[in-house]
């Protein structure tokens, strides 16, 4: 088989058991999970073999392994469906096949598999948790637990179906596919109010964006006739939409198309001002936020606009609009993220800044960077992810224990000490924590978030990399209080006393995620790293070569250096040494109203967007227009016909159809009946009188005409 | 030889004899008395044109013998009705006899 048939079949199993999952296992929890963990192991094996074969190929980047089909008849020409891996696609196509697989796997353990059915469980609520046999509490079996694997099974036919196309329609529809599973399984739990809350917040915020990256394909379609990337990356084909100028802000057209395309990433990568739904997702189960909210589909959004850079650079304006805000998202985020006390709230702002910190990245010309950190990225932030269910599953397990449903075990002030009750969770979420803050030399974090420095460093970008200091920083700061206050210390609640550790389902894929989380980042190692002379990083020079020219390798500067050292050890020393002593019921000591209450954007896009939508919707178009105006005309119209059939029927029907016409023909018929009723006397003499009458009258009518006339 | 018109003129004033006795009396067996009267004046009329028009031809009759046969038949039925109505209702009287009346 050849590489770019096996290319071709990757996104397929997960699709299939999507179907076969829906229509035949649904009733067999075993057999469904059975067969969506195999066809993500299908594909992963695929992607695996694409991905072996992909290093190995010299010129990857000038001749990428791409087949493509025609699809849909235009005009004189067809939009094409095809399948390409480039460098960059190979790379990323690494990470999604792992992630996936990983929390396919975790997602048995988490959904409680081999555990009793609930002794109150329904589904669209999580579960409540059962008795075994020795009346003891003990977790319960997800009731939806085939709808689970099913939607996972299809999300991630969408994540391989966007990263291995060739062209940007192919890529929509991955895309939206992911959007509909995002939706689909943040309000999994769909019992809760807040889950389809934020499901609906999710999927209306996230298709703002969705809507501008549709107009920028569509401006791109009509600009260049052609959606594939070999078409648009053509030299000529740029320098024409670089010269073409546009009236927006003085664009041309390609910085017009990059900053469409680019809205869309700020919707599906939860960037600033559409940032508000990614925390709120948080209400799905615990590997959807690992896969959709952290790992994948999120960072789908950088992909496109990495996949799109060549595009989206030509036009400097746009270069600088990409930087302002993926660098106002990173520092932004990251101060919300200091202020909560949610777990998992904690990492979905977390995500949402080290995106920005890629967005930010490619904003200066980092190509490799931002690429590198969405790799290394993906794998610790999904580490975290599936770290904090570990220990919410844990903390779970103590509140069935204790009985006690008050306690919010996501709650980190309830936690403390889970180092002991749980220490592979504690290892593996250590390793993970201490990548996302950047810790030296050892994690895969600190070498993506250090190149970025040091490219918006050289670059000249000072602005950029002050603020995206200041935000590595306190990315370390609240990864370390998370830490702190999550394993360090000793237990706050009597439920932290009695956490668990998680069985092997979940714990495994911790282990070989955390592999990933410290070894990730060695194939990125500058080539002048302290002045030494290195072998050129591996991964800058093989994704560099997607590029029609290879990006420069960023100079070695020790101020960079310095600065992504100090921020890093400083933030993890500074959130230890604040939050070291956190005793049992004590809250917060750095309660900021402003950010714990998210700077009140919900707030204010409530008032701002929200609330006139609804009266827009409900006073304007449904009081107003809908019943006033529209009903009024129609009632206005059914007045009228009334009216016209009143008098229709009174004059019409009633008087002449039916007294006229009908009663009376019946009163004629009637008086003829009366009148000649009496001949109709039944004697038999009477009746041969009358014929004896007529017979004489016509003889002797007969008689005049025939023969006297 | 008598005249054709005596014959016609007999059978006329029998034919109203009998359509008198039809129309004024009563009693039902009477009725039938009148009606044979009729049915004979047609005879005579029958026989005479046939005495005194082509005698080779016997159309006159043969009507004549099946007036009679169908006289006798009428009255073998007419007779039998008027017996099974006295039985049922006890009276001859035509007037009486509106059955037919709705």
């Amino acid at each position: 088989m050849t590489t770019e048939t096996l290319i071709w079949l990757i996104p397929l199993p997960p699709v299939l058991a999507f179907f076969l999952i829906v229509l035949f296992t649904n009733r067999n929890k075993a057999l469904s999970h059975t067969v969506a963990v195999g066809a993500a192991f299908l594909s992963w094996l695929g992607a695996m073999i694409v991905f072996g074969n992909s290093i190995f190929k010299p010129d990857l980047g000038k001749a990428p392994f791409a087949s493509s089909l025609n699809w849909i008849p235009t005009a004189d020409t067809w939009l094409k469906i095809g399948v390409q891996v480039d460098p960059l696609s190979a790379v990323v196509l690494f990470f999604v096949a792992w992630t996936v697989l990983m929390i396919f796997l975790y997602s048995v353990g988490y959904h409680n598999y081999g555990q009793p059915a609930g002794d109150h469980d329904h589904p669209g609520l999580p579960p409540h948790g059962a008795t075994d046999e020795h009346g003891h509490a003990v977790p319960s079996i997800e009731p939806m637990y085939s709808r689970f694997f099913a939607f996972i099974s299809l999300f991630a036919f969408g994540m391989f179906t966007l990263v291995l196309s060739d062209n940007l329609l192919t890529l929509f529809a991955g895309w939206e596919i992911m959007g509909l599973c995002s939706y689909l399984l943040i309000g999994f739990w769909y019992g809760k109010e807040s889950a389809r809350n934020a499901a609906v917040k999710a999927f209306m915020t996230t298709r703002v964006g969705d809507v501008f990256m549709l107009l920028g394909i569509a401006f791109l379609y009509s600009a260049t006739g052609s959606l594939s990337y070999r078409d648009i990356f053509q030299p000529q084909v740029l320098h024409a939409l670089a010269s073409v100028p546009t009236p927006i802000f003085g664009l041309s057209a390609a910085g017009l198309i990059g900053l469409l395309l680019f809205i869309g990433t700020v919707g599906k990568s939860a960037q600033f001002p559409l940032h508000v739904w990614l925390p709120d997702a948080m209400e799905g189960p615990t590997p959807v936020s690992a896969m959709i909210h952290a790992a994948t589909m999120v960072s789908a959004g950088v992909y496109m606009v990495i996949r799109m850079f060549p595009l989206i650079s030509l036009d400097p304006k746009t270069m600088t609009i990409i930087a302002i805000i993926g660098t106002f998202t990173a520092i932004f985020a990251a101060t919300i993220a200091v202020a909560q006390n949610d777990i998992k709230r904690v990492l979905a702002y977390s995500t949402i800044s080290q995106l920005g910190f890629m967005i930010a990245a490619l904003g200066v010309g980092a190509y490799a960077a931002a690429a590198f950190h969405l790799v290394t990225h993906a794998f610790f932030k999904a580490l975290l992810f599936l770290g904090s269910g570990s220990v919410i599953h844990g903390m779970e397990h103590g509140v069935l224990h204790t009985g006690d449903h008050s306690v919010d075990p996501q709650n980190m002030f309830n936690m403390g000490g889970l180092r002991r009750k749980m220490p592979i969770t504690f290892w593996t979420f250590l390793i993970g924590g201490f990548a996302l803050s950047g810790f030296p030399l050892l994690t895969a974090g600190f070498w993506s978030k250090d190149e970025i420095l040091a490219d918006a460093f050289s670059n000249g970008h000072l602005i950029v990399f002050i603020t995206l200091a200041v935000a590595a920083f306190l990315t370390a700061f609240y990864t370390m209080r998370q830490i702190t206050l999550t394993f360090l210390g000793e237990p706050r609640t009597k439920e932290a006393e009695h956490a668990h550790e998680t069985s092997w389902t979940m714990t495994a894929p911790l282990v070989i995620l955390a592999g990933f989380a410290i070894s990730a980042g060695w194939v990125g190692i500058p080539q002048d790293f302290l002045g030494l002379h290195l072998n050129p990083s591996w991964f800058h020079e093989f994704v560099g070569s997607t590029l029609a020219a290879m990006p420069e390798a960023t100079p070695f500067s020790w101020v960079a250096f310095g600065t992504s050292l100090l921020v890093a050890l400083g933030g993890l020393f500074f959130g230890w040494l604040v939050y070291r002593n956190v005793a049992a019921p004590e809250q917060d000591k750095l309660q900021i109203p402003l950010l714990k209450n998210k700077y009140y954007f919900d707030e204010i896009y409530n008032f701002l967007l929200i609330k006139p939508s609804y009266w827009f919707a409900e006073t304007f178009v449904y009081q107003w227009v809908d019943k006033g105006l529209i009903d009024g005309i129609l009632h206005f119209f059914g007045k009228a016909a009334n009216v016209i059939g009143s008098v229709v029927r009174k004059y019409i029907d009633l008087w002449f159809i039916n007294q006229t016409v009908g009663d009376g023909t019946a009163h004629i018929t009637q008086w003829v009946g009366k009148n000649l009723r009496p001949i109709q006397s039944g004697r038999i003499q009477q009746y041969m009188l009358v014929s004896l009458i007529v017979l004489l009258a016509i003889a002797g009518l007969l008689y005049y005409l025939l023969v006297i006339v | 030889m008598i005249p054709l018109s005596w014959f016609l003129i007999l059978s006329a004033a029998l034919f109203s004899i009998g359509l008198f006795g039809v129309l004024s009396r009563k009693n039902a067996v009477a009725i039938l008395l009148g009606i044979e009267l009729m049915l004979n004046a047609v005879n005579i009329n029958l026989v005479s044109f046939w005495r005194y028009g082509d005698v080779s031809q016997m159309a006159g009759q043969v009507f004549a013998i099946i007036v009679f046969a169908v006289a006798a038949s009428e009255v073998a039925v007419g007779l039998a009705l008027v017996i099974s109505v006295y039985r049922r209702r006890n009276t001859v009287i035509a007037d009486e006899l509106d059955l037919m009346k709705w």
